[in-house]
């Protein structure tokens, strides 16, 4: 259990003050430098799930974690001496919807390094070829760094927020259904772009397609209302789940 | 062959006909309305600003202040009309001539130049103090502040306030700022509220108002417009998309980065059409002025007599609205009459170029904002 990352444990979180839990009680770890997957019908929690890893949810008033922790590094991510802000330079953030700042392409990368106050142009400079290359970006934009991004393609866009994300170097990134608002192609580049960033980093995704998980990730927790139903390596998953329910849904019996 | 969709003519397509009729006749009566005022105005008030000889512009009516207008005949019957100080050299000029009938009509004659500045200045201070207050408080209320009771009574106080007559407000800052502002001076008025030794110096902060003012009629002027732009800024603020507040905290910026660098810049057209609104109430507004910023005697521009800098604040203005108010109150004649046209279609003009200016910055910023 050395390269646990991630430790969840007994998790409960209700986005009403506690009267309903939107979580039950899930218990799971995450492993360093892998692809974890989240599947589950909508509304499981998965994606609840996934902001409570770096505190997106501290933005809704009412939302509330009610019972058990959530360790990343070993460190309580609740504890009072965290700060939230802290939290997400080491915890990036890749949404459904690709939302890039209506700013130039430069400055969409750049964004996270300003905000903590680096102005110095050839560190900036370097950190946003980095990160554009590692975001298989570079090639299709470097000649256009400063227009706007809001001219890319919509996959384009997306590893533009993911260059975006990786420019301050989290060391999870998690990702919200990246691909559910892009075509096909777009959907493979970003998967082919995913298996390269696990190198690299610890990846957390939230994914509608079964297909998708089975493909990228190397272990994947099942959801249903709230609940984690099965936990295990994607192969066993998808090819020999324990579990009735699992199996129902990989295989397309319910959801 | 009988046509299978044949044209009907009953009730309903009568009734249809009507409903339409009824929505354009509506339609058609405020813009009848509007074509009234505005044509009425400029075709009377448009040939003042010109005259018929060189240099064919009426200078006279853009750079002297209102003065009393003299009529009068001499012993032929000819009739003259012209500002008192004219008046006056005309007559050393004509000592032969004798005069009769003489008039004197308030603020008839030389020109606008006084409450034109008087209401530039009024509303460029009462806007930016109305930004700043209102831009600030609808950050908190949209970005900072939850979702509890006590801030949606909050908010509904806002929206009431904004219905409140302009008359309420005009007494309100009548009361605080002209008669209890604090104010420092080294010889407190008797009628101060309150004074005290400001710090150690031989001055005293005193409670004693700013009299009647150009500061004075901003800050009431800004007060009553901070409901309309606290309303709008707020709207224009949660118009931005949520996308860009989670990514910006996503990456580690705190709220004030957040707003700063990804909420803010894109609520710059929103806050920008709230400012025309507050302009085009604002500029119109007379009772407001009326009781905390304009005198009647009043007749030097803020530039003249003055004892600092910033002694133009302390000091009463002229104002149009004021000022056409005046002059409304004399029966039409023909003598009057091209002043207040003029003063009017004036008076037009100033808010729509305040408000264009506000619509083109506004759609520059549009182009260059889209998402």
């Amino acid at each position: 259990m050395n390269s646990q990352l991630i430790q969840l444990n007994d998790l409960g979180f209700s986005y009403d003050q506690g009267k309903t839990e939107t979580i039950k009680g899930v218990s799971l770890d995450i492993p360093e430098k892998q692809v974890t997957a989240f599947i589950g019908p909508s509304g499981c929690g998965k994606s609840t799930l996934l902001r409570c890893l770096n505190r997106m949810n501290d933005l809704i008033d009412t939302a509330k974690i009610t019972r058990g922790s959530i360790k990343i590094l070993g460190q309580d991510i609740h504890a009072s001496d965290v700060d939230a802000i802290e939290l997400r330079k080491h915890v990036g953030m890749v949404f459904q919807k690709y939302n890039p700042f209506p700013k130039s392409i430069y400055e969409n990368v750049a964004y996270g390094l300003r905000i903590q106050g680096i102005k110095n142009k050839d560190v900036l400079d370097e950190a946003v070829e980095r990160s554009l290359k590692g975001s298989a970006l570079w090639d299709e934009v470097k000649d256009r760094l400063k227009t706007s991004a809001l001219g890319l393609s919509g996959g384009q866009q997306q590893r533009l927020c993911i260059a975006r994300t990786i420019a301050v170097q989290p060391k999870v990134i998690l990702m919200d259904e990246p691909c559910s608002a892009l075509d096909p192609i777009a959907t493979a580049k970003v998967e082919e772009l995913i298996t390269e960033l696990r190198e690299q980093y610890t990846i957390v995704i939230v994914t509608h397609s079964m297909q998708q998980a089975s493909r990228v990730s190397d272990r994947t927790a099942f959801f249903y209302l709230g609940e984690l139903i099965e936990y295990d390596k994607t192969n066993t998953i998808f090819q020999n789940p324990s579990q009735k329910h699992t199996e129902d849904y990989i295989s397309g019996r319910f959801g | 062959m009988d046509n299978p969709f044949q044209k009907q003519l009953g009730w309903k397509q009568k009734k249809e006909s009507i409903y339409l009729w009824v929505f354009r006749l509506c339609t058609y009566t405020i813009i009848a309305a509007a074509l009234f005022i505005f044509s009425d105005i400029f075709i009377k008030g448009v040939p003042t600003f010109f005259k018929s000889e060189a240099p064919y512009v009426n200078t006279e009516f853009f750079t002297e202040s209102p003065q009393i207008l003299s009529v009068w005949h001499d012993q032929n019957g000819q009739e003259y009309s012209m500002s008192q100080k004219n008046y006056e050299q005309w007559v050393v000029a004509h000592p032969e001539k004798e005069i009769v009938d003489l008039h004197n009509l308030t603020a008839s004659g030389g020109g606008i130049l006084g409450p034109l500045v008087g209401t530039a200045l009024l509303v460029f201070i009462c806007m930016v103090i109305a930004l700043f207050i209102g831009v600030s408080a609808a950050i908190y209320l949209s970005e900072y502040c939850g979702k509890g009771k006590l801030m949606s009574t909050i908010r509904l106080s806002i929206l009431n306030l904004a219905g409140v007559p302009s008359i309420v407000f005009a007494l309100f800052g009548l009361g605080v700022f002209c008669w209890l502002a604090p104010v420092i001076t080294d010889v407190p008025k008797d009628s101060a509220a309150f004074f005290c030794r400001w710090f150690w110096t031989n001055s005293y902060l005193s409670f004693q108002g700013w009299g009647t003012s150009l500061l004075a009629g901003s800050c009431t002027l800004a007060i009553m417009v901070l409901p309309v732009i606290i309303t709008a800024c707020e709207e224009s603020l949660r118009a931005v998309p949520k996308g860009f507040r989670e990514a910006s905290f996503a990456l580690g910026a705190t709220q004030w980065q957040t707003i700063r660098k990804s909420v803010l810049p894109f609520a710059v057209p929103g806050i920008l059409t709230a400012s025309v609104l507050g302009i085009t109430r604002v500029a119109g507004e007379t009772a407001p002025i009326m009781l905390t910023a304009t005198m009647t005697e009043k007749s030097n521009l803020p530039w003249e007599q003055v004892e600092g800098p910033w002694s133009f604040l302390t000091q009463s203005v002229q104002a149009l609205p004021f000022h056409i108010y005046t002059l409304a109150k004399f029966p039409e004649s023909e003598h009057v009459k091209p002043m207040q046209y003029g003063s009017i279609a004036a008076f037009l003009i100033l808010v729509m170029s305040f408000a264009l200016l506000s619509v083109i910055l506004r759609n520059r910023l549009r182009n260059k904002l889209k998402w």
